[in-house]
């Protein structure tokens, strides 16, 4: 151990995180990607879509939350962890409205990505239809709840970024849903197309209007590679 | 040997998926060379006739005529696919599934703005099959093999997983292959 730094192993490879740094950062860092989802790099970590976990010196924690600490054995591309993986990837489709086939996020999506990479032809589970409301009360913005996975992002980067804190959440359990700080929706409220929130979303729940389909098919963030590729080093890489 | 057989049908779908699999060109030369065609659109046979190697399926189940086809189908069919995200979630048809059936029959038969029915009857001969209560998935209604996502899945993909298949391998798709658009 040198400079304060913190040795750890991640799949068995060395790493070395710096003091504060959580799990999935210092994996970052070393040019290892541990998938997840509701974890975005400026905003405070929320540990809540469980992708992130990995399997410290045993036993399962987020690596979006869980600090870094010397000597710790952590396994991420496990099979057992990419089988958990995939089933909450799995999960998060049935249990919303997710029409790829014309959604606008679709080829930059981050769930649709999660999906790609873990091959995922067909869910496990059945489709479950809920219902869910629109919101496109807002002259540049849509709130589309079907695709919404309840991350959280919008509402963190709203409240740390923006210094607004216009989304929440109300209801319990299934009944949980994305909400806005006006009755009227999100056009009675301060959200701007250019906050930051609206960039946090990573699927088609939080769209800016006008500006679909920009990008062809073929050149947009995942279609040629998987998500995490921008993250991946091999050992010993810089 | 007999050539393996190939039926396909599309059931709750737009026929996209078979115009992708025209779409392969001039492999498709190869894929006749390859194999015979059982029941399929591409032919028009009505009726499987024997008992097939793959079956290609597109669309998902909206009626009682399209369970009845794909049961036929996984009977007469060692190997059977999912083409398509109608077949895989119900696609397009199922954003039905978020409106009670009652409401779609009104809004299609009786209140829609362009609606021009005096006899405000709701279409209701025997000839025409009944609807589901939602649109399904096939794979909610009987077994699937494989599973090919993709609206429509592209030529390539449908060419690589054939010919896998064909090759007695499983469809391994590469990552640029599988998409759900």
């Amino acid at each position: 151990m040198t400079d304060g730094t913190i040795p750890l192993t991640v799949d068995g490879r060395p790493i070395e995180a710096r003091p504060g740094q959580t799990i999935l950062e210092a994996a970052e860092a070393a040019g290892i990607y541990i998938p997840r989802l509701c974890w975005l790099q400026g905003l405070s970590p929320s540990g809540s879509c469980r992708v992130c976990t990995v399997r410290v010196n045993g036993r399962p924690q987020a690596a979006c939350t869980q600090p870094a600490a010397p000597g710790m054995v952590v396994e991420n591309d496990t099979e057992e962890l990419r089988a958990l993986r995939r089933d909450l990837i799995d999960m998060l489709f049935v249990e919303g409205n997710h029409f790829c086939m014309f959604c606008e996020k679709s080829g930059n999506c981050e769930l649709q990505a999660l999906a790609y990479r873990f091959g995922i032809t067909a869910p496990k589970y059945p489709f479950l239809f809920p219902q869910r409301e629109l919101d496109a009360t807002h002259p540049d913005l849509l709130i589309d709840r079907n695709r919404c996975i309840l991350c959280g992002r919008c509402a963190r980067a709203s409240r740390e970024l923006d210094g607004k804190a216009l989304f929440g959440f109300t209801g319990r359990g299934p009944n949980r849903r994305l909400a806005v700080g006006a009755a009227a929706g999100l056009g009675a409220t301060a959200a701007d197309a250019a906050d930051r929130a609206m960039a946090a979303c990573p699927t088609g729940a939080l769209l800016a209007k006008r500006v679909g389909y920009a990008v062809p098919v073929g050149r947009r963030r995942y279609d040629q590679a998987p998500i995490g590729s921008e993250v991946a080093r091999p050992a010993g890489g810089e | 040997m007999a050539k393996p057989k190939v039926a396909t049908t599309s059931l709750a779908g737009c026929f996209g998926c078979h115009m992708s699999l025209l779409d392969i060109d001039e492999r498709i030369l190869d894929l006749v060379d390859k194999v015979d065609f059982d029941r399929s659109p591409i032919n028009d046979i009505k009726e499987i006739r024997g008992t097939v190697d793959i079956g290609l399926i597109e669309g998902g189940c909206a009626n009682e005529e399209n369970v009845r086809v794909l049961r036929e189908f996984r009977e007469r069919c060692r190997l059977l696919i999912s083409v398509g995200d109608c077949a895989i979630n119900g696609g397009v048809p199922a954003l039905r599934n978020l409106v009670p059936l009652g409401e779609c029959f009104e809004e299609a038969y009786l209140s829609g703005p362009s609606v021009d029915n005096p006899s405000r009857r709701i279409p209701d001969d025997p000839e025409i099959p009944r609807l589901l209560d939602r649109v399904r998935p096939c794979h909610e209604v009987v077994k699937i093999d494989y599973h090919l996502p993709g609206c429509p899945p592209s030529a390539d993909t449908l060419w690589a997983a054939l010919t896998a298949l064909l090759a007695g391998k499983s469809p391994e798709l590469p990552y640029e292959l599988v998409k759900y658009d």
